[in-house]
């Protein structure tokens, strides 16, 4: 897709140019990126599984979860994968300023998604609505809700301390950008970093209709 | 480099010098060489836990350990040798060493990643060794629930310690996936690599696609063990069932992760020694990806008598039967290799023959247990173990003895004792059929796998059987005097003294740091004998 066109150069001693080492980081990433899909492939096995045997349990489980939250979320992770695209395309034009301030407005997106999943979890964690045996919540009409929140808890776990490493990397790439490190001629660590992003952005898009919308 | 005057006593031994040179290296050749360390020192204690095994179950009843020592005894010589041992084996040591030489390469693709696959296989080995002295755990390599739930804490130790291993695999898979691709030499497609990069190749595909599942089986394992999610708790709504789809998803794949690279060595090996051109070069290789490819069908086997219906039990039968087609391609190809060619009698030749013949009667017990019928009388008996072991150890084991005698000379330089190399060959192909071939008979017989007593009446066979087990141990002590011997006295070795036709010899013995003097073009394919 993007091309670095230049004979001289940094590249490890290992490749024939930088363009060569680019494309094969990018490769690298992209092999990394089938690995979580496979992770997140179990849970999403287990979530099809339990719901085609328990379908009330989870038309029970997904009224107690407020489906604002999610929809704000889903639209925060939508604009911070835009501005994770930016901050590359700023970093090709060598635009390193705007690079920097697209990448930080990913990173506080970043923060918002984890508040805001804070702010549920703390409701739901006061209400008992906990996974399995440590489920407490009087009213529940289904006998086995405690598994819904085991697989909620498990997939929007997962999927948050991805966020988390993610919002890690991003600010490693801002601050290598501040540094000026980045330019039209070698951009790796944010195109990859971008990749990853988008993953866990896509992620998020399958878990907000599994978990909250179901009824 | 070709300008400069060459220095060729500088290799990547001597190339930089001190402990934490090496702790800290990017150089592919000088992680294998951890690797080898590591891989060698958990063969160790995982040998010395078979021989405990062996000794408890020389007599009926107590001999030497009480039934608990004996469940965790068990536990870790599987885990051990699975996931230190057999799995990091090839590809993480052999593999590491010789992959980016086959290719003319100057490393694997991405080297820090490289190092930290190597740091990942240590700080899983360290966390799942704590949980020896904290209730070690006790449910064998398998981690089945509900029984690993119940047990003591001490098994969440040994599964994180999995976890993070996994993480070690998955790197290794991804950097030979990535080096495979883009740093050939020029002149090298695909159908003129070697056929062990072909076997690392297809090994590499399973590692990426299979291990993450690894990866979330055990997090939901441990999550239920510290948590009680309730996924695999029958009484929380959960299955455990489940548990063992998502285990054998990873884990049976991962059979061929041990396999697959041995079989390379062994087309190595086969077509240095007969000094003949490979028969049947690409269906060898494309009989790597074909096992790679069906081993991700295949789980259910593992499950025949766990409750899983009828028509998936004749599906999975099928399949795991399909297996047998790609690994006889391979065996009549290696035979039809040796036919007609001039065979030297090297101890990596005898390890190559001795895999033949114990990886034959391993593939074909597997089709016997592939067959449902023969399964629900064989299941969960000796006669598993016995399958097992003719298939990892006969056929990894000695693969892995094979490669390190074949490649010792390039890789350190020197030269091993023949002698004791088939002397130590002797002991472990004889003590080896001694251990395991009673073992069909006593699982035929009923005697189930895992128990710490048996009836009296299986006592003879198992006696044979520890027997065995101590010749085995005897030679690979052998083994390890011929490698240490070799590094110390021995002779120094010629840059090529099989005449073998791969990059890795067009090199000196040791290599120098950059693999290389000059960039090898390739021009014909990789074993052009006669």
């Amino acid at each position: 897709m993007n091309t670095v066109n230049r004979t001289a150069g940094e590249y490890a001693h290992h490749f024939e140019n930088a363009d060569h080492e680019f494309e094969t980081s990018k490769f690298g990433i992209w092999l990394f990126l089938c690995t979580e899909v496979l992770m997140f492939g179990g849970l999403f096995v287990a979530y099809f599984l339990f719901s085609n045997l328990y379908p009330e349990t989870f038309v029970e489980g997904a009224k107690y979860l407020d489906w604002k939250y999610g929809a704000i979320n889903t639209a925060v992770l939508l604009l911070s994968s835009f501005t994770m695209v930016l901050g590359i395309y700023y970093a090709q034009n060598n635009n390193t300023k705007k690079c920097v301030t697209s990448l930080s407005i990913t990173l506080v997106c970043g923060f918002i998604f984890m508040f805001i999943k804070y702010l549920e979890y703390a409701h739901k964690i006061e209400m008992g609505l906990l996974p399995g045996e440590m489920f407490s919540f009087a009213e529940a009409q289904s006998s086995n809700l405690g598994l819904y929140f085991s697989v909620y808890y498990m997939m929007t776990g997962l999927h948050g301390s991805h966020v988390l490493v993610g919002m890690g990397l991003i600010f490693w790439c801002i601050l290598r950008a501040r540094k000026g490190e980045f330019n039209s001629k070698y951009y790796t660590p944010i195109e990859c970093v971008g990749l990853f992003w988008h993953l866990v952005d896509l992620i998020w898009i399958y878990l907000f209709p599994l978990l909250y919308l179901i009824d | 480099m070709s300008s400069a005057v060459i220095d060729k006593s500088k290799n990547y031994i001597n190339h930089e010098k001190g402990l934490w040179s090496w702790l800290t290296t990017l150089d592919h050749k000088r992680i294998g060489i951890l690797y080898m360390i590591t891989v060698m020192a958990f063969f160790l204690i995982g040998g010395i836990f078979a021989m405990l095994i062996r000794t408890e179950l020389f007599t009926a009843g107590k001999t030497i350990v009480d039934a608990a020592q004996y469940n965790q005894l068990m536990t870790f010589h599987g885990a051990i040798m699975v996931f230190m041992v057999i799995i990091p084996g090839i590809p993480a040591f052999l593999g590491n060493f010789f992959l980016p030489l086959q290719l003319g390469a100057k490393d694997v693709a991405f080297p820090r990643v490289n190092l930290m696959s190597w740091y990942c296989l240590i700080v899983g080995a360290a966390i799942s060794f704590f949980s020896l002295f904290y209730h070690g755990a006790d449910t064998g390599w398998t981690f089945y629930t509900p029984y690993s739930i119940k047990t003591d804490n001490g098994t969440i130790l040994l599964v994180l310690g999995a976890f993070v291993m996994g993480f070690s695999s998955i790197l290794t898979g991804l950097n030979f996936i990535a080096t495979t691709h883009r740093l050939r030499a020029p002149g090298m497609g695909f159908f003129e690599m070697p056929l062990f990069v072909w076997g690392l190749y297809s090994t590499a595909i399973i590692q990426v696609i299979a291990t993450p599942v690894l990866a979330i089986t055990l997090l939901l394992l441990a999550a239920e063990k510290t948590m009680g999610i309730g996924f695999f708790d029958p009484a929380l709504g959960g299955d455990p069932v489940l548990f063992q789809h998502f285990f054998w998803f990873y884990s049976h794949p991962a059979v061929y992760i041990m396999i697959l690279p041995a079989m390379g060595i062994i087309s190595e090996l086969i077509t240095t020694y007969s000094r003949k051109v490979i028969f049947g070069y690409k269906a060898i290789a494309f009989s790597s990806v074909g096992i790679a490819a069906v081993s991700f069908f295949v789980w259910g086997h593992h499950m025949f008598v766990s409750g899983q219906s009828e028509v998936a039990g004749v599906i999975f039968s099928f399949l795991t039967m399909l297996v047998g087609v790609p690994t006889a391609i391979k065996t009549f190809n290696w035979v039809a290799t040796m036919y007609k060619g001039s065979i030297q009698f090297q101890s990596p030749m005898l390890y190559a023959m001795g895999f033949l013949f114990l990886f034959t009667i391993g593939g074909v017990t597997g089709v016997m247990l592939a067959t449902m019928a023969a399964d629900v009388h064989f299941h969960d008996t000796y006669f598993v173990v016995a399958h097992f072991h003719y298939v990892m150890v006969g056929g990894t084991l000695m693969a892995i003895m094979g490669g390190i005698y074949h490649w010792f000379p390039k890789m350190f330089g020197k030269m091993y004792s023949e002698l004791g190399a088939q002397l130590s060959f002797a002991f472990i192909f004889v003590g080896f059929n001694v251990t395991f071939f009673p073992q069909f008979i006593l699982g035929a017989q009923g005697m189930p796998r895992r128990y710490f007593d048996y009836l009296p009446a299986f006592e003879p066979l198992n006696q044979i059987s520890s027997v065995g087990s101590w010749t085995i141990g005897v030679g690979f002590l052998i083994g390890l005097w011929v490698i240490i011997h070799g590094l110390l006295r021995g002779e120094k070795a010629p840059d090529n003294p099989w005449g073998a036709k791969t990059l890795e010899w067009q090199t000196t013995s040791p290599p120098p740091h950059e693999n290389f003097y000059d960039q090898p073009k390739v021009t014909g394919g990789p074993y052009e004998y006669r």
